[in-house]
């Protein structure tokens, strides 16, 4: 087990340095970040040294060593933008940006898993089949579609829920949070279902697959032949076995949920770190760029491997020897 | 009382196209403590008959006339909330593979506690007891650490054991074993059929058997009932069914069971109404580029191979632990010749014959075919091209995307020996050979059965022209009548083709009608190498003395 775990730890920050070195190669496509540093009456010489200062002037492997030199020691640089510590301003970002991402997240697991077992136990009611052609038309509509249409409808025509921002929020010292007030909440409905909609219809679909799977398993019938009431086969034996590729797939749409924030971000002018980048991209914010980078990998990375761990915590036949 | 009494029941499933009755006017009684065995090949409608009886009959199929009466009150128009009552209650099953009937995820111990108290609203404590006590009952050794453990921590007898156990769970007055024994070798088949016995007579539990084997009927039940495409054509006490059967089917079917006491030249085929579809062999053998055999010469010579496979990983390899599941096994195989190796899943049989074909690595010893050796030579090709094999499974071993022709084709295109217009003749020589026209080339897996597909196997294998074939268990996933022209082609194909056999069973009876010689094997060894006359007549090593005491026989019935 220690040396399962070992070995995804090792793979995991190869891929990290895979992803650094990748976003790097691409940051000197961006454009030069000294046009927007520097005013109209920049000469040459200022240019040249705010260039060696940055230490842009350096090939870009040098430049990657050294931004991996800082970043070990938590050092993600000064955004040149801001002309602030980036790990602070990630800080700073960073809540409003998981929050909204935990409950579009548990959202999607949630209804899809409920609305796939339901769809996949009543497949022939009109209930059913109803369920399965809306979330057609929730994975075909585009998100920024999606949030555009219920700002629209709750917003402006109805004026139930506010159109953008996070409301009124709680600083706890290092978090600050939108859970605890009530705009804090109001505002998070629309953004988290927007982000939430296509991942739940994912989900959904595919437990409602693999639920119909598993129910023609002879372990199903023989529960069933024991005398199991249908709550118990349904729910006991029928989607603890579905959890295992519902449980991969989910990892992997988590990750993306954060992401991917950065369109739902924008229509809500959510101040996340999707918007973050959004910003940092046009500035060519080079140390902000990487530094976010880093940290959606490390998500994705940290997910895959927790998801690795709840399949040995799911399924006992990963527990011993296999792994 | 009867237990059980079911007459004119009648199952059908509505289709688009038509109405299939998959049972027509069936009558079964069942008494307490009576073992009654339903037999028939597949598509008979034995299972359905179980389903019907425990209201778990797939959909869209339904009983559309006749009754089930259990202990004298109708079951068959109960709603689905009393069925539910009744089932594990009253009537308990047991399903084929207890391999897929125990759900993975849950100890044995948490589906044991849940049925039973769900069944006597016992509390967790009682129930644990209880579970602990069935599955003392079913001989499973130490029950107080074996419940808390998983499925998969069960071989597949001691499986096949909690199933039987999960089926007692509320004192059932009838339970449905549905092919209990099919997925288990002989030695734990014996032990399950025995336990079946004793809890019937212990319990006075009355036992529908469902199965297609007749030696498992001969050995078990008390009373049997014939079936043939859906309708009951005899039923009466086992002993005068299988000694004087009355119908033509029963006759044919018995016959077509492969005999453990003599070798016949060929199998008696079931000819009852169906068309025995003809194999032309010499037409076969005619453009056939045979090599000349010399019987005293060896084909292939197998000096102390030895395979192992990786059990635990590790990063240092000083800790990693390895199985070893082929164990310096040595035999020749003269030209021309059938070799049989016969014994139980896990001893080895399938890794040798992997070995042979280059599927696995060899890890020891040496492989000499017809005087060169294979084992660590550059260029197999031309090896490969001259032995072919034919798998078990006819549904898995054809690529259902692919086309007959294509399918066929494979092999020869693959060693570049024919192409274009000249494989596709051979193609179509060859479907028509086995029976199935070359029409048959331009469709695809599904629309064939079983028997069908097992014929397209060999015919791929064929049309390399090898000189050595290997078959792993090529008969044991059909029914006897298609198993019984399976076999034949394959007897034909060997004499008229000069072909050399490794025929791979665990099947002693289909052994001893197929093979020349016979090596036994257990974990890994081969513990005993005979000619199969003088194995079956005298068997000198203790285990294979075993294995033939254990093999079901027809013939004690049928003679007593």
């Amino acid at each position: 087990m220690l040396n399962y775990i070992l070995k995804r730890v090792a793979q995991s920050g190869i891929v990290l340095l895979v992803v650094g070195l990748v976003a790097f190669s691409m940051f000197r496509f961006v454009g030069d970040p000294i046009d927007n540093m520097l005013g109209q009456e920049r000469t040459v010489a200022d240019i040249e040294r705010l260039r060696s200062d940055l230490g842009l002037d350096l090939p870009f492997p040098v430049q990657y060593y050294k931004f991996l030199e800082g970043a070990v020691q938590g050092n993600f640089g000064v955004s040149y933008r801001q002309g602030r510590a980036v790990s602070e301003i990630i800080a700073e970002r960073a809540p409003a940006t998981l929050e909204l991402a935990a409950v579009s997240g548990f959202l999607a697991i949630s209804m899809g898993i409920i609305l796939g077992v339901f769809t996949a136990i009543r497949r022939d009611g009109w209930a059913s089949h109803l369920i399965m052609t809306v979330s057609l038309i929730g994975v075909s509509l585009p998100t920024f579609l999606i949030g555009i249409l219920l700002i629209y409808v709750f917003s402006v025509d109805l004026g139930w829920l506010p159109s953008f921002g996070r409301g009124d929020v709680v600083d706890l010292g290092f978090w600050s949070t939108g859970f605890l007030t009530q705009s804090g909440l109001l505002a998070l409905i629309l953004p988290s279902i927007t982000l939430g909609l296509y991942q739940m219809t994912l989900i959904m679909r595919l437990v409602r697959s693999e639920m119909l799977e598993v129910l023609r398993q002879d372990y199903i019938r023989f529960a069933r032949a024991r005398g199991l009431s249908e709550r118990v086969v349904n729910f006991r034996h029928a989607l603890k076995n579905t959890l295992v590729p519902v449980i991969t797939v989910t990892g992997l749409q988590l990750g993306s949920i954060i992401a991917f924030a950065i369109i739902t971000e924008s229509v809500f002018q959510w101040p996340g770190l999707g918007l973050l980048f959004i910003n940092a991209i046009q500035f060519v914010d080079i140390p902000v760029m990487a530094a976010y980078l880093m940290l959606i990998s490390v998500m994705f990375v940290l997910i895959n491997l927790i998801v690795d761990l709840l399949y040995v915590f799911v399924d006992p036949r990963l527990r011993e020897g296999g792994i | 009382m009867t237990l059980l009494d079911i007459s004119d029941l009648t199952v059908a499933f509505p289709t688009r196209k038509a109405t299939f009755i998959a049972v027509d006017s069936a009558n079964l009684t069942v008494e307490p403590g009576q073992i009654h065995g339903l037999v028939g090949e597949s598509g008979a409608g034995k299972s359905t008959i179980g389903a019907a009886v425990m209201g778990l009959l797939d959909r869209p199929g339904h009983i559309t006339g006749g009754t089930i009466s259990l202990k004298g009150k109708s079951i068959s128009g109960l709603d689905r909330e009393a069925m539910q009552s009744l089932r594990g209650k009253e009537i308990s099953m047991i399903f084929q593979d207890p391999l897929t009937s125990l759900n993975p995820l849950l100890t044995v111990g948490d589906q044991l506690i849940e049925t039973i108290r769900n069944h006597l609203g016992l509390n967790e404590a009682d129930a644990k007891e209880r579970a602990i006590d069935l599955l003392r009952q079913v001989r499973i050794p130490d029950p107080d650490t074996r419940i808390d453990q998983y499925p998969h921590q069960f071989s597949g007898g001691m499986r096949q054991r909690v199933v039987i156990a999960l089926a007692l769970c509320s004192e059932p007055d009838v339970i449905i074993a549905d092919e209990p024994t099919t997925a288990l070798d002989v030695s734990v088949q014996a032990q399950i059929l025995e336990l079946i016995k004793d809890l019937a007579q212990e319990k006075q539990v009355g036992v529908i058997l469902i199965t297609h084997d007749m030696g498992v009927i001969a050995d078990t039940t008390d009373v049997v009932t014939v079936m043939y495409r859906g309708k009951v054509v005899e039923t009466g006490p086992t002993a005068q069914v299988l000694g004087q059967p009355s119908h033509e089917y029963t006759k044919s079917l018995i016959s077509a069971v492969p005999r453990p006491d003599t070798k016949m030249h060929r199998f008696p085929l079931v000819s009852y109404g169906g068309r025995e579809t003809t194999f032309q062999i010499e037409d076969l053998a005619r453009n056939w580029k045979k090599t000349e055999l010399d019987k005293s010469k060896p084909l292939f010579e197998i000096r102390d191979l030895t395979k192992k496979f990786l059990k635990k990983p590790a990063l240092i390899p000083s800790r990693r632990e390895f199985s070893t599941a082929v164990d310096q096994v040595s035999f020749d195989i003269k030209q021309g010749e059938v070799f049989g190796v016969v014994g139980e899943s896990g001893s080895g049989k399938s890794t040798i014959a992997r070995m042979i074909a280059g599927l696995y690595g060899v890890d020891g010893g040496t492989i000499t075919f017809d005087g060169q050796e294979v084992t660590g030579a550059q260029d197999l090709s031309s090896y490969r091209s001259q032995i072919q094999m034919i798998f078990q499974d006819p549904y898995s071993s054809l690529n259902p995307r692919m086309r007959i022709d294509a399918i066929i084709a494979e092999p020869a295109r693959h060693h570049g020996i024919l192409s274009g217009k000249a494989l596709q003749h051979r193609v179509d020589e060859l479907l028509d050979r086995v029976g199935l026209g070359a029409a048959a080339g331009r469709k695809y897996p599904h629309e064939f059965s079983g028997g069908q597909r097992q014929r397209i196997s060999i015919a791929r294998a064929l049309a390399t022209q090898p000189r050595f074939l290997i078959c792993d268990e090529p008969t044991s996933a059909l029914d006897v009548s298609i198993q019984a022209q399976i076999l034949n082609i394959l007897k034909d194909l060997q004499e008229h083709l000069n072909l050399t056999m490794l025929f791979i069973s665990h099947d002693l009876p289909v052994i001893r009608q197929m093979c020349d010689r016979v090596g036994v094997m257990k974990n890994g060894v081969m513990v005993e190498q005979a000619d199969t006359e003088s194995l079956f007549t005298a068997p000198q090593h203790a285990y294979t003395q075993e294995l033939l005491s254990f093999m079901p026989r027809l013939d004690g019935v049928a003679t007593g």
